[in-house]
C-alpha cells in the first residue's frame, strides 16, 4: 500500500515537531525516515500508524484519507524500540493477539502462529515467556507480532536501536531479506545510517521537524540537496565554499590551478586505504583519503605541503554541516 | 562470608559474624515482641477454655450478626473501591486534566485524617441535624447510627489503598503495550481486559487485600457512625471492644480469630484467583 504524507504538522507544547512535511512512500517499497534524534521522524511515524494525531495536513493510504481512522482499524504493523512485548503472555499468545482480536478460528491461529515463528526462527521458543528471550529474540517475536495479522504497512521505530551492534546487524540484514520475501511497504525509523543505506531503497532524511531530502541512498550519497544530508550520510571536508567527500580530493606534491596550500599533520594507513589528516593555511582541518599505493608512490609524510583540489564537490547556497 | 574479588577477606570474619547475628537477633526480636507474641497469645487465649467455649462464645447470636454485618461492610467497602481505585489510578496516569494533582491529593486524604474525625464529619453532613439531614429524614432514610453511615465510613478509610497501589505499577508499565495492542486492533474495552488489567493485577491484589484489611479493622470512624447497638450496628470489630470491656475475654479473643481467619481466607483467594488466571 503507498502511503502518501501531505504537509503534516504536529507540535507539542512549545515544540515544533513535524513542521508541513510532505512524503510518499511507495507501494511495496522499504524506506528509512532517517536524522538525528529529535529531529521528528518518530512522530512521524507514529502520526502514520495513528497513534499520534497530526494538528494539521493529512495521511493517505492509497489514496484515501485516513485522518480520524484510529489505529485499531489502519491496518498497520507496528514494532517499537523496546518491543513492548506483553510480558503476561508467552511468545506464542503475544503472536496470536492480533489474530485472535479477529477471532479467527482456533486451528487456523495456531498454523499462522507457527509459520511465523518459523520466519522470524523461534520455532521452539513458542512456549516461553519475554522475560526469557534476548533483546534480538523479543524484537523477532514483535515483528511476528506485527507481521501475523497481515498489515497493509510495517512500521518499525528504531527497531535495532536497543540491541547491541552484532545483533542490530544481523537483524538488519534480516529485516531486508524479509522485506523481499514478505514485500509489505516498510517504514522504518533510524538515526544510523549506516543502516538506512545498507537497508532502505528510499531514505528521507529528517531535522528539525522537516524534510532536508528524500531519495535513493546513492542520490543521497551522490548529489545531496542540503550541507546537512551531505554531513549526515557520510564523511565531508570543507575547502573553501567547497564540500567534497575525502575521496574525491587530489593531493599534488606541486601547486595547482585552483589548488589549495595545505600542510600534513598525520598519515593513518588503514587496509586499503591512506588517512591524509591536514590543515590550510587558515588554519582549517581538511581530512583526505587516498589509496595505500599513492601514499606510498607520493610519499606522504607528517609537516610536508602540498596543494588540494576537488575533482567533485558540492557548494550550497545555504545551510550549515550536520555533525554525523 | 564477605570476600572480595582478590579472594582476600575484605572484613574480619568474627567482627562481621557478630554484628550479622545482633542485627538478625534484633530484627527477630522486634518482630516477635510486637506481632508474633501478641498474636500468638490471642490465638492462646482463645482456646483457653477449650474449642467449646471459644465456639460458644463466636456463635452467639450477637456475634453471628456482627460477623455477617462485618462481611456486607467488606462486601460492599471493597469491590467499590477497586472500582474506584482503578479507574481513578487510570485517569491519574493516562489521564490528562485539569486538576489532576488536587484530586490526587484529596484522595490520600483518608491516609490523612484520623478515623474519629472522618466519623464525626460524616454525622455533620449526614446526621439529623446535618446538611442533608432533614432531606434524609423527609424521606424515611436513617444514615447515621445506622448501615449505609457505616459503609460510608469503611469506603472512606480503605478508599486509597487500590488508586496508590496501583498507580505506581501502571506508571512502570508504561504505554507501549497498550499501543502495540492498539494497532493489533485491539479495541478500548479489549485492551483494558486483555494488557492493562493483567498487568496491573498484582498492584490490584495488594490493594484488595489492603483495603480488606482496613475494612475488616476499622474501629474509631465506623464506632463514632454506628452508635454501637448491640445486635445491630455492631460489626466484629466493635464486638470485640465491647465484649473487652465486659470482661467476656474469651468472646474478645475468639471474635478476633475469627477476623484474622477471615483475613487470610481473602489473602488465600486472591492469590488462588490469580493462580486460576495464569493457568487458564
Amino acid at each position: 500500500m503507498a502511503i502518501e504524507v501531505r504537509n503534516v504538522s504536529k507540535a507539542f507544547g512549545d515544540f515544533q515537531a513535524l513542521g508541513d512535511v510532505s512524503v510518499v512512500v511507495p507501494d511495496g517499497s522499504l524506506t528509512a525516515l532517517l536524522g538525528p534524534s529529535g529531529g521528528g521522524k518518530s512522530t512521524l511515524l507514529r502520526v502514520i500508524a495513528g497513534l499520534e494525531t497530526a494538528d494539521a495536513g493529512e495521511v493517505l493510504f492509497d489514496g484515501e484519507p485516513v485522518t480520524g481512522v484510529p489505529p485499531q482499524h489502519r491496518d498497520v504493523g507496528f514494532v517499537f524500540q523496546h518491543y513492548a512485548a506483553f510480558k503476561h503472555m508467552t511468545v506464542r499468545d503475544n503472536v496470536a493477539f492480533g489474530l485472535k482480536i479477529r477471532k479467527r478460528p482456533k486451528d487456523e491461529i495456531a498454523t499462522r502462529v507457527d509459520e511465523l515463528l518459523k520466519l522470524v526462527h523461534l520455532d521452539g521458543f513458542a512456549g516461553r515467556y519475554p522475560a526469557q528471550l534476548s533483546g534480538g529474540q523479543r524484537q523477532r517475536m514483535a515483528l511476528a507480532r506485527a507481521l501475523a495479522v497481515e498489515p497493509k504497512v510495517l512500521l518499525l521505530d528504531e527497531p535495532f536501536g536497543a540491541l547491541d551492534a552484532k545483533v542490530r546487524k544481523e537483524l538488519r540484514d534480516w529485516l531486508r531479506r524479509l522485506h523481499d520475501e514478505v514485500h509489505v511497504t516498510t517504514v522504518f525509523v533510524t538515526h544510523d545510517q549506516e543502516e538506512a543505506l545498507e537497508v532502505a531503497e528510499q531514505i528521507v532524511v529528517i531535522n528539525e521537524g522537516r524534510i532536508e531530502q528524500a531519495g535513493s541512498p546513492d542520490e543521497l550519497y551522490e548529489s545531496p540537496a542540503t550541507p546537512f544530508v551531505m554531513g549526515f550520510v557520510g564523511p565531508v571536508s570543507q575547502l573553501g565554499d567547497q564540500y567534497v567527500r575525502p575521496h574525491d580530493i587530489d593531493i599534488h606534491l606541486e601547486p595547482v590551478d585552483g589548488g589549495l596550500q595545505a600542510q600534513i599533520e598525520h598519515v593513518a594507513r588503514v587496509g586499503f586505504e591512506a588517512r591524509v589528516e591536514l590543515h590550510l593555511a587558515d588554519g582549517a582541518p581538511v581530512s583526505v583519503l587516498v589509496t595505500r599505493q599513492q601514499a606510498a608512490e607520493q610519499e606522504l609524510e607528517a609537516g610536508q605541503i602540498v596543494w588540494l583540489r576537488a575533482h567533485r564537490f558540492h557548494a550550497f547556497a545555504e545551510g550549515e554541516l550536520a555533525s554525523a | 562470608m564477605h570476600v572480595d574479588a582478590s579472594g582476600r577477606h575484605s572484613q574480619p570474619v568474627g567482627d562481621s559474624r557478630a554484628a550479622r547475628l545482633t542485627l538478625r537477633a534484633i530484627a527477630l526480636g522486634y518482630l516477635a515482641l510486637l506481632l508474633a507474641l501478641p498474636v500468638g497469645m490471642v490465638f492462646y487465649n482463645t482456646f483457653a477454655d477449650g474449642f467449646a467455649a471459644a465456639w460458644e462464645s463466636v456463635t452467639t447470636p450477637e456475634a453471628q450478626h456482627a460477623f455477617w454485618l462485618t462481611i456486607v461492610m467488606v462486601a460492599i467497602a471493597v469491590p467499590l473501591n477497586t472500582l474506584f481505585g482503578i479507574t481513578a489510578a487510570l485517569a491519574l496516569v493516562r489521564g490528562n486534566w485539569r486538576g489532576k494533582t488536587i484530586v490526587g491529593a484529596i484522595i490520600d486524604i483518608p491516609f490523612a485524617v484520623s478515623p474519629v474525625v472522618v466519623g464525626l464529619a460524616l454525622i455533620l453532613v449526614y446526621g439529623r441535624q446535618g446538611w442533608f439531614g432533614e432531606w434524609l429524614t423527609d424521606h424515611g432514610v436513617q444514615v447515621i447510627f445506622s448501615i449505609p453511615g457505616m459503609v460510608m465510613a469503611t469506603i472512606f478509610v480503605s478508599l486509597p489503598f487500590v488508586v496508590r497501589e496501583v498507580v505506581p505499577v501502571l506508571r512502570e508499565i508504561g504505554v507501549e503495550q497498550e499501543q502495540a495492542a492498539q494497532t493489533l486492533g485491539a479495541s478500548p474495552s479489549q485492551i483494558f481486559w486483555r494488557i492493562t488489567l493483567p498487568a496491573i493485577r498484582w498492584g490490584v491484589a495488594y490493594g484488595v487485600i489492603l483495603t480488606t484489611a482496613r475494612a475488616l479493622g476499622e474501629y474509631g470512624a465506623v464506632a463514632v457512625v454506628s452508635g454501637k447497638i448491640v445486635g445491630e450496628t455492631q460489626t466484629l470489630t466493635l464486638h470485640v471492644e465491647e465484649q473487652y470491656q465486659q470482661f467476656d475475654l474469651t468472646g474478645a479473643y475468639a471474635a478476633s480469630v475469627v477476623l484474622a481467619l477471615i483475613a487470610l481466607f481473602v489473602i488465600l483467594s486472591m492469590n488462588l484467583l490469580d493462580r486460576r488466571k495464569e493457568s487458564s
